[in-house]
């Protein structure tokens, strides 16, 4: 039996630990702080598609940490200034070529910036990392339209089901227009992404905000709102996440509020809203942009790795 | 029978479809930025051979399919069904017509041939990779030349008409592929 050996080569796991030190380094030089978070808190997200792990912890339930967001943005509410931290996250159901429940994200917060001044930061880095120098940007909006000949936003949702159906296939008969949205972005426009560049794409629907701040763009004649945030690909995996955070509370709750009911929709348990994170807001969360980015998948893009096991020593 | 989520998806994984019974031949994880997450499969169709590319929900659950491939002895035909036996509890099936398909030109008695049942009623046969059978008709004219050059067409036991160099004779036993039906040498049996 040979099955206790490291899936990843020993020369991938020091071409990793190199990476993790140019990361270090990258926000040393900048004068960010590295910060580390419990992996295990008493709350977790609300994000209808996102399922944690519960433990019981002295007789309590705590969740595994499905990113550190919430604990790094009371960091910040706290004062702390400029952020980073590298630290296993965990997703109940996630597994799959560029997926493991258990992963390294890497995050950080950067005080006084919006998501542009973000992307060119994350576009620093992983040039720095992969040494790729080329770099390309597209709104949701253009992506869609040069990739698949359709407007995301003007288009109904029974022309997004034709086109989904007509690309993918058979699909399930109760999706949301988001659904049909983010399938074709991820099996028809993420896999062509960023054969050579590293790939932007920003201002997303505000149907897909998240925890992003909604901005007004003029496209011509009408101005229409956006949610600030974006992604990053390259070689054809999704990155990273960033949004020019949102600050204001009462919206907040608002959202929290409608990922429940989307979750009561869809027949799963509702969360109960993290009263911490929703404490430190109402003191009042600093103008901030942060990013979330998978570190694994930065390995695997620098390395030349098709799968996540090829950069991970245990895959569970 | 048991009922399978996505996560247990596996290439091989037998699941019914339209209530049919399926096979899933390929299956991706696809978690598209925060939304919904899917499981991407390839899905063939076990009693017509037909694939369908098809999306599920993650966590959404199917139901398993009583689909078995057992290896049997291929006994006889009577013309209107071929009959198998397991040659442990030497329990018999009888295929049919639909099952067999045209595999029925590769069935050699005594053979040990994997049937695919679906709830217990053969589905689908599987000949061996090679089979020998004998030439009963095939154009005699070119006796002699053993040049690797053309071929002509040989008539053989089992009905099948296959592609043999042009010095293979009636009478003699040749291998043959099952997966192509072509022509595989010589038999020495």
């Amino acid at each position: 039996m040979s099955g206790w050996r490291p899936s990843a080569s020993i020369e991938t796991l020091k071409f990793r630990s190199n990476v993790f030190r140019i990361v270090r380094d990258f926000f040393y030089q900048r004068g960010v702080m590295e910060v580390d978070t419990p992996a295990l808190m008493p709350h977790s997200v609300t994000d209808p598609y996102m399922d944690a792990l519960s433990v019981e912890v002295c007789g309590q339930k705590a969740w595994l940490q499905t990113s550190p967001e919430y604990a790094m943005k009371r960091l910040i509410a706290a004062g702390s200034g400029d952020i980073y931290q590298m630290s296993k996250s965990y997703r109940r159901d996630e597994r799959g070529r560029n997926h493991q429940p258990e992963f390294m994200m890497l995050e950080w917060y950067r005080l006084g910036w919006d998501h542009h001044q973000l992307m060119n930061e994350v576009y620093e880095l992983v040039a720095k990392v992969t040494g790729i120098n080329q770099r390309e940007m597209f709104t949701y909006q253009e992506a869609f339209i040069k990739y698949l000949s359709i407007d995301p936003f003007s288009s109904s949702i029974e022309d997004l089901e034709h086109i989904a159906r007509e690309q993918l296939g058979d699909l399930p008969n109760d999706l949301y227009r988001d659904d049909y949205l983010t399938l074709l972005f991820a099996q028809k426009i993420e896999p062509v992404l960023g054969k050579n560049s590293i790939v932007f794409i920003y201002d997303f629907p505000t149907t897909q905000s998240s925890l992003a701040r909604l901005v007004s763009v003029s496209n011509s004649a009408k101005s229409e709102m956006r949610a600030a945030r974006f992604e990053t690909y390259c070689h054809g995996i999704e990155l990273a996440n960033g949004f020019w955070e949102l600050t204001d509370v009462q919206e907040q709750k608002q959202r929290f509020e409608k990922d429940n009911k989307m979750r009561n929709e869809m027949g799963k348990t509702l969360v109960d809203i993290d009263e911490k994170f929703i404490l430190a807001l109402e003191h009042g969360l600093p103008n901030c942009s942060g990013v979330a980015l998978g570190l694994d998948r930065l390995v695997m893009i620098a390395d030349k790795k098709p799968h996540i096991n090829d950069v991970i020593p245990f895959p569970l | 029978m048991a009922s399978y989520s996505t996560n247990d998806f596996r290439n091989g994984l037998k699941i019914m479809q339209d209530g049919e019974p399926c096979v899933i031949v390929e299956n991706e994880f696809v978690r598209p930025g925060k939304g919904q997450a899917f499981a991407r499969a390839k899905v063939k169709y076990l009693l017509t051979g037909r694939m369908v590319e098809r999306t599920f929900k993650s966590g959404e659950s199917v139901e398993g399919a009583d689909v078995m491939d057992q290896d049997m002895e291929y006994l006889y035909t009577d013309g209107e069904f071929w009959h198998f036996m397991d040659p442990n509890s030497f329990e018999q099936v009888a295929a049919d017509a639909k099952a067999v398909g045209d595999n029925a030109h590769w069935l050699i008695e005594q053979d040990t041939c994997v049937v695919t049942t679906w709830n217990g009623n053969p589905i689908a046969i599987t000949p061996p990779n090679q089979v020998v059978v004998e030439v009963t008709d095939t154009d005699p004219g070119l006796k002699g030349d053993t040049s690797s050059g053309g071929s002509k067409p040989a008539t053989v036991n089992t009905g099948a008409v296959v592609n043999v160099p042009l010095f293979v004779q009636i009478g003699e036993k040749i291998k043959v592929d099952t997966r192509s039906g072509e022509y595989a040498g010589r038999s020495k049996e």
